[in-house]
């Protein structure tokens, strides 16, 4: 692999819980603008690779870099203003607030930073983060509820809002956890298009994934995991073709 | 957002304004248009908003706030003892100097949430309390509270009056009603903070901490400055209400920042709806007025409410009501309190709410 484009990097990263080894020995390297997909079977880690990535756990070893910048030790905060964001596997919102509110929210951490004494400021003013935050509703098919409560989502729906909140701070880096897991084939296929229009925009993407589908529609680079290790990583057609793979994961799902 | 324009703001604003200024009129049928109890309205209503911004913004409970209501209070006085008897100089004295112990005291206590933030802010309250009786007695005054004496300096104040002077604003004197339209003045720029906090985007973080703080931190927030700026307007607010206190009536005892005192701002505002612009404004006013009823009553008086019933009856009627009354008027407190808690867990304004949608639903069909 070649060393010279690669923005975000993951090396040599342990992690275990109380004896269990989630993550062992991870390398990784994505190259800017590129979507790097990680697949593997359930309890995998992959989950606990993003965990690492984003400060919500601290591995045993190893680091993990962006940009140049070290991510391990960093503070959540810190990590999202770098421009690395997560939409997570099981959806983060703030139920008691409106869609538009859920997606202003990072909108405003984008534009003022990880804190701003704003309190004589009108929301009503804030035109732009308005429309910021209504076109990426709309992108993501919300665009009828603009004003309903988030905890009235529908599951799908609300996994869609959180691609919003991810999606509408532009990250640099955007971390997926399973973004079509329980949506309908229609609506992954709608999701699938966004993310290919956003990867034209040249954001960095590392999406985790159990539809074979997406996977192959999006990813440039495929990482296995299984058992907390690397079994694989490639193009797609290498990863299709690695008998490993075929063993621990693709199996009978191929063809 | 649809219905955040300035214009409804200003809208309610000035309705707020007009029902605050008319409170001498609209209050005389119910017997309370008194300025001593209308000041116990602003001056109670102005610590409930307060409490609100920290409370129904963010959901973090303080059981500690009767401590910055204490603070305002005494540094009221003692800008009267120094400096002079103009209350403007004492107000902001006061709100400055809650400021900063509300700084000390939510730096400290907002490193845990939930219940040890609350059990927090209750020790360094109580903390507070004891202190004023104890080893802070030559700025307190301790048992017998800090008060106004001939022999206070004032060295703003040249004038050599005789007795002791009463608290005024450039010349007008602060007591009846001029006391009640200053503190009415106060509440409605309070009100009208509390409005543009609520709505700024500064609000909306507030209320998304409530919903999920830990988003906040994945969606790049520091949520800590947040609370701690929280706590902090939340403190001045009472800050103010302590130094109304000592506007109307110039004295401060420890008793103010007993933990009971923190437990009723709590109170209030569940009662009138913990994160709407009025309801803990209601939830004071009910509070302050039953108060003022009830605890006045004593067996006298019950008997002759029950006079016309059977002696037998009305001895058991009144028995029985004199738990409620008089000393006892927290039990009855108390009691309101969980009827509305079990039927409106939203308070008093999601009563109105409910019959909005009522008069709402009914006026379709008709
Ligand atoms: N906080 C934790 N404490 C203890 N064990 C954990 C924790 N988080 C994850 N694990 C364990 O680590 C292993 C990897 O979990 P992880 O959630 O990363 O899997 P995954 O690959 O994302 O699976 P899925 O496809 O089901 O989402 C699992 O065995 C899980 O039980
Ligand atoms: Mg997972």
């Amino acid at each position: 692999m070649a060393t010279e484009n690669i923005i975000f990097h993951v090396a040599d990263v342990h992690k275990s819980f109380s004896g269990l080894h989630a993550l062992s020995d991870i390398d990784l390297g994505v190259k800017e603008g590129e979507t790097h997909a990680i697949i593997g079977p359930n309890g995998a880690g992959k989950s606990t690779l993003l965990n690492v990535c984003i400060g919500r756990l601290k591995p045993d070893q190893g680091t993990v870099t962006f940009d140049g910048t070290a991510l391990t030790g960093k503070q959540p905060h810190e990590i999202n203003q770098l421009g690395v964001v997560r939409v997570f596997q099981t959806p983060e919102i703030f139920p008691d607030l409106t869609l538009m509110q859920n997606v202003m929210v990072p909108c405003l951490s984008k534009r003022d930073g990880s804190f701003k004494l704003n309190f004589f400021r009108r929301m009503s003013a804030e035109k732009d983060i308005k429309e910021l935050a209504e076109s990426t509703l709309v992108d993501v098919g919300l665009g009828e509820q603009l004003y309903n409560d988030a905890s009235s989502l529908s599951r799908g729906d609300k996994r869609r809002l959180e691609l919003a909140m991810g999606l509408a701070q532009k990250p640099r880096l955007l971390l997926l956890d399973e973004p079509t897991a329980g949506m309908a084939r229609h609506d992954t296929n709608k999701t699938i298009d966004l993310l290919n229009r956003i990867k034209a925009q040249g954001m960095t993407k590392v999406i985790i994934e159990h539809d074979m589908h997406v996977v192959f529609s999006l990813a440039d680079r495929i990482t296995v995991l299984a058992g907390g290790r690397i079994i694989a990583q490639g193009t797609p057609d290498e990863v299709k073709g690695d008998p490993k793979v075929r063993e621990a994961y693709l199996g009978e799902e191929q063809e | 957002m649809k219905n955040e324009s300035a214009l409804k703001d200003w809208t309610l604003i000035i309705l707020f304004a007009a029902v605050v200024l008319t409170m001498p009129i609209w209050l005389k049928p119910l017997g309370a248009n008194y300025p001593d109890l209308m000041q116990k309205f602003a001056i109670f209503g102005l610590f409930a908003i307060g409490f609100n911004i920290l409370f129904g913004l963010t959901g973090y409970l303080s059981f500690g706030h009767a401590a910055f209501l204490g603070i305002g209070s005494y540094t009221a006085v003692w800008s009267f003892k120094l400096l002079t008897m103009n209350v403007l100089p004492a107000v902001i004295f006061a709100v400055v100097m809650a400021g900063i112990f509300a700084f000390l005291i939510g730096f400290v206590s907002l490193r845990r949430s939930g219940i040890y933030f609350s059990i927090l802010t209750l020790a360094f309250a109580e903390m507070s309390f004891n202190m004023a009786y104890s080893v802070l007695t030559p700025i307190t005054n301790g048992e017998t509270g800090l008060q106004l004496s001939l022999k206070d300096p004032r060295i703003l104040d040249n004038f050599q009056g005789e007795g002791i002077p009463i608290t005024n604003l450039f010349g007008v004197k602060m007591s009846g009603m001029p006391g009640f339209y200053f503190c009415a003045a106060i509440l409605i720029i309070g009100f009208f903070l509390s409005v543009r906090i609520t709505r700024s985007p500064f609000g909306m973080m507030l209320r998304a901490i409530k919903s999920n703080q830990t988003r906040m931190a994945y969606t790049g927030f520091n949520t800590r400055p947040y609370l701690v700026w929280a706590f902090v307007i939340s403190g001045m607010y009472a800050g103010m209400a302590g130094a109304l206190m000592a506007v109307t009536d110039p004295l401060a005892g420890a008793e103010r920042m007993q933990w009971t005192a923190s437990g009723e701002v709590v109170l209030m505002t569940i009662l009138g709806g913990a994160g709407t612009l009025i309801g803990p404004l209601i939830g004071a006013g009910i509070i302050k007025y039953f108060e003022n009823i009830f605890s006045a009553f004593n067996e006298q008086t019950l008997n002759e409410v029950f006079g016309a019933l059977p002696d037998t009856l009305q001895n058991i009627v009144v028995k029985i009501a004199g738990l409620f009354v008089g000393e006892g008027w927290h039990l009855l407190l108390g009691l309101m309190f969980l009827i509305v808690i079990i039927f409106l867990p939203g308070g008093i304004m999601e009563g109105f709410r409910r019959l909005g949608k009522l008069f709402r639903l009914s006026g379709r069909s008709a």
